[in-house]
């Protein structure tokens, strides 16, 4: 928890923490750590530190943004689904079978030749594939939802889709979905920074730890641990974000018994 | 007489506790209570009262969160909870055996019933497989089933056969004592009947003793020869049967005998009302099968009627043909003078305000993550425009129209308990000023008293209100409380339709009269009569 409280201020402070900015070369490729660049350089010369604060700020954005985009997209698919029924309902979920059958980082690889490697392109692509997984989610628990009373007594009010989505059917599954969003959250974490040690991700200049670990992997061979800052910052993220997520997991199931 | 008799089960001061994240809830406080030889020991209270967790302790056994505080279960004067686990499980069963209340899920499915009947006999070594299964046979005749349906699966047999199955199993060692734990409770009136004729008689032949525990005060006085009242986990009273029912000293016991003397008092106007609801030629089915077949009714302005049915005679799905989520295959629903889309979706706001349904199951009737507030404001919103003052002001007057407490107001729907549960949906009902109001089975989850009073609730309302009512209930009992007339279904037609009182005392159909007669009379010896009677008229014949 304080580690991605850390992790997440840091971050939303880059600019006024980091030392240089976050493309200036500022010195040779490769410097060594030392007091004016305290992570080294990297290869064009410009500093590790400030690359690994801006980094960690461009990849959260990305994630954060793909997160509740695909949390949006899922949601109200299953729910819209879960609701009407029939056809619709069939028809999605086949899709969404299609879709979840093909391995994401394969068709996000596919999808990002096809759209360019923008940053909005890349948020869009993984918010569309990871959707698939809320909707999975909210349709299977919103389907236990609507077959109860409640939904019936709503409909013969005469309420709408948005009424009873919303008011009757979410609260009632938010539980799960939290602790869903907790773990999808450090998933796109790492598939980003796949991504961009694939050199697909976040596109240079702008800095991220997926991007930067490639960058610096050849240094190790020479014994150099630059590169596994970067690396060791993603693990520390996802490895802190599993955490909270077990620990909500647990308040929940503790809060319902 | 009864000092006598040697005691079989002795509970001296017993308590039980329950594991509830640490903390230990009492379930059971200072019970002592003795049964005879040779004796039937009814127990009675309502749900939550530690009916159940009683009957287990009396076999030695405890739910797995459950652990003895204080005193003791003594068969034949050895403490059961001091004993060996494996010799408890000798006794259990074999001495001492158990009937619970859902025959459904005591039975392995994937088993035919005679090898689940035998097993308990031929595992404890007491009997040969084949004279296990000779003595099955003679059991099942005592008890009315022919005896090829052991070779049967459960899912095969009937609901009221399953439970018959079910004592005949327990007899299978040939027990000292059963202990029968509701035992009909989830059987159809006409099906109880013959149950409990049948386990009356095999306790009568066989000489048992046994300890009937039931919520249904008419069920334990025909079974049993005295009576333990239990409430909050305590004994509030015990006496024989006679002079419990007689002369019951209690004001909670006397309280449970007043629950059923409750009805509507006689109107005499409604035939001067104008027509609200007329149902025409409706039929209905679910697929290819037929539940509706011709219903044909009237209702007029604030007339109660009651529907009764037993389970699958269509008396829900009446209801649900007329709210609109079940279309009807043929005919029509005139409401106030109009005739209704056949589905809820084709209905106007105004037609579906006018029309409001109560569920059985509270519990699921009402969203739980919602406050009362929520609950009741929401068809306030949805129907009338009332600015938000006007509206809290309806709230408050709506919630002290069910009698609920306004400091519930802010409080979730699932911390509620199940009576004001109900209050709350016949509040939310109420906020949308129906003209008719549809009950299905409101009452039946509920305990004696709570019920009682939800039906008093909905009298009065009916009459202040001018509300007609649709009453749909299995219980003759409960209809006779609030309707003016009663139609009784089976198998999805009309049987019989009239004024409340003529329906009840000069039934003109055999259903109707065979419905009547099973409903369980709160006075010694109605049970022998009614086998006696059986008995008569099959000598006649």
């Amino acid at each position: 928890m304080a580690v991605v409280a850390l992790i997440c201020l840091v971050s939303l402070f880059a600019p006024l923490l980091a030392p240089y900015a976050e493309a200036q070369v500022v010195g040779g490729s490769f410097e060594p750590w030392s007091a004016t660049f305290w992570l080294g350089t990297d290869s064009i010369g410009r500093d590790m530190l400030s690359r690994m604060l801006y980094g960690g700020r461009n990849t959260l954005a990305v994630t954060l943004s793909a997160t509740v985009l695909a949390c949006i997209l899922g949601c109200t698919l299953g729910l819209v689904t879960a609701l009407a029924g029939g056809l619709t309902d069939l028809l999605t979920a086949r899709l969404v079978d299609v879709i979840m059958a093909l391995p994401q980082l394969i068709l996000a690889l596919l999808a990002l030749t096809v759209f360019g490697t923008s940053t909005a392109s890349l948020i869009a692509i993984i918010a569309v594939l990871d959707a698939t997984r809320y909707y999975r989610i909210v349709r299977a628990s919103a389907g236990n939802i609507v077959a109860l009373d409640f939904i019936e007594a709503a409909r013969l009010r005469g309420e709408g889709y948005v009424w009873i989505a919303s008011s009757e059917v979410l609260p009632n599954i938010a539980g799960p979905l939290l602790a869903e969003v907790g773990a999808r959250f450090s998933f796109i974490f790492l598939f980003v920074s796949s991504l961009s040690f694939l050199g697909l991700g976040i596109q240079p200049p702008l800095a991220d730890w997926g991007g930067m670990a490639r960058d610096s992997a050849a240094l190790l061979a020479f014994g150099d641990i630059t590169p596994l800052v970067p690396a060791g910052a993603i693990a520390l993220l996802s490895i802190s974000m599993n955490f909270i997520v077990d620990w909500l997991i647990d308040a929940q199931t503790g809060a319902s018994s | 007489m009864v000092s006598a008799l040697p005691v079989l089960l002795a509970v001296t001061d017993l308590s039980i506790a329950a594991n509830a994240d640490g903390r230990m809830d009492p379930i059971l406080q200072g019970i002592d209570l003795s049964l005879n030889t040779g004796e039937v020991l009814g127990i009675i209270g309502e749900s939550g009262a530690g009916k159940s967790t009683l009957g287990l302790a009396l076999m030695g056994y405890l739910a797995r969160n459950c652990v003895v505080t204080a005193g003791s279960v003594a068969f034949e004067g050895t403490d059961l909870f001091k004993l060996a686990e494996s010799r408890r499980r000798d006794l259990r069963g074999v001495r001492i055996a158990y009937v619970a209340q859902s025959a459904a899920a005591s039975f392995n499915p994937c088993r035919r019933l005679i090898d689940q009947h035998i097993e308990a006999a031929v595992q404890h070594g007491l009997l040969e497989p084949q004279k296990a299964r000779d003595e099955a046979a003679a059991i099942y005749g005592e008890l009315g089933l022919p005896a090829e349906l052991a070779l049967r699966f459960p899912h095969q047999v009937s609901g009221g056969q399953l439970q018959r199955a079910m004592i005949a199993m327990a007899m299978s060692c040939r027990p000292d004592v059963i202990i029968f734990d509701e035992p009909t409770t989830a059987l159809d009136v006409t099906t109880q009947i013959g149950v409990l004729s049948a386990l009356r008689q095999v306790i009568r032949n066989h000489r048992l003793s046994g300890v009937y525990i039931s919520h249904d005060l008419a069920l334990v006085a025909q079974m049993s020869d005295r009576i333990v009242v239990l409430r909050h986990g305590r004994v509030v009273e015990t006496a024989d049967t006679a002079t419990m029912l007689q002369a019951p000293k209690d004001d909670y016991t006397k309280s449970l005998w007043a629950v059923r003397a409750l009805a509507k008092p006689q109107r005499t106007d409604t035939g001067l009302a104008p027509e609200l609801l007329s149902i025409e030629a409706l039929d209905a089915h679910y697929g290819a099968f037929q539940v509706l077949h011709n219903i044909n009714f009237s209702l007029t302005k604030g007339q109660a009627m009651a529907i009764v049915g037993e389970s699958g005679s269509g008396k829900s799905s009446l209801a649900r043909a007329l709210i609109g989520i079940l279309s009807p295959t043929n005919g029509r629903v005139r409401f106030e003078g109009t005739v209704l889309p056949s589905s809820y979706k084709g209905r106007s706001a105004d037609q579906l305000r006018r029309i409001q349904f109560i569920y059985q199951m509270a519990d699921t009737a009402l969203n739980p993550r919602h406050s009362v507030k929520t609950t009741i404001e929401r068809p306030l919103k949805l129907f009338f425009k009332l600015p938000s003052a006007m509206r809290e002001e309806r709230i408050r007057s709506l919630m002290a129209a069910v009698e609920l407490d306004e400091r519930l107001l802010h409080r979730k729907t699932k911390s509620l308990s199940g009576g004001q549960k109900q209050r709350v949906a016949i509040a939310r009902a109420l906020a949308a000023e129906p003209s008719l109001l549809i009950c299905d089975e409101v009452t039946s989850a509920l305990d004696q008293i709570v019920a009682e009073e939800v039906l008093k609730l909905l009298l009065r309302l009916q009459s202040e209100m001018l509300l007609s009512i649709l009453f749909i209930t299995h219980d003759l009992s409960a209809a006779k409380a609030v309707s003016d007339r009663i139609m009784v279904m089976q198998k999805g037609k009309i049987v019989e339709v009239g004024e409340a009182q003529q329906v009840l005392t000069s039934p003109t159909e055999t259903y109707t009269r065979e419905l009547i007669a099973s409903i369980p009379q709160l006075r010694v010896g109605w049970l022998d009569e009614k086998i006696s009677a059986a008995r008569a008229k099959r000598q006649a014949i």
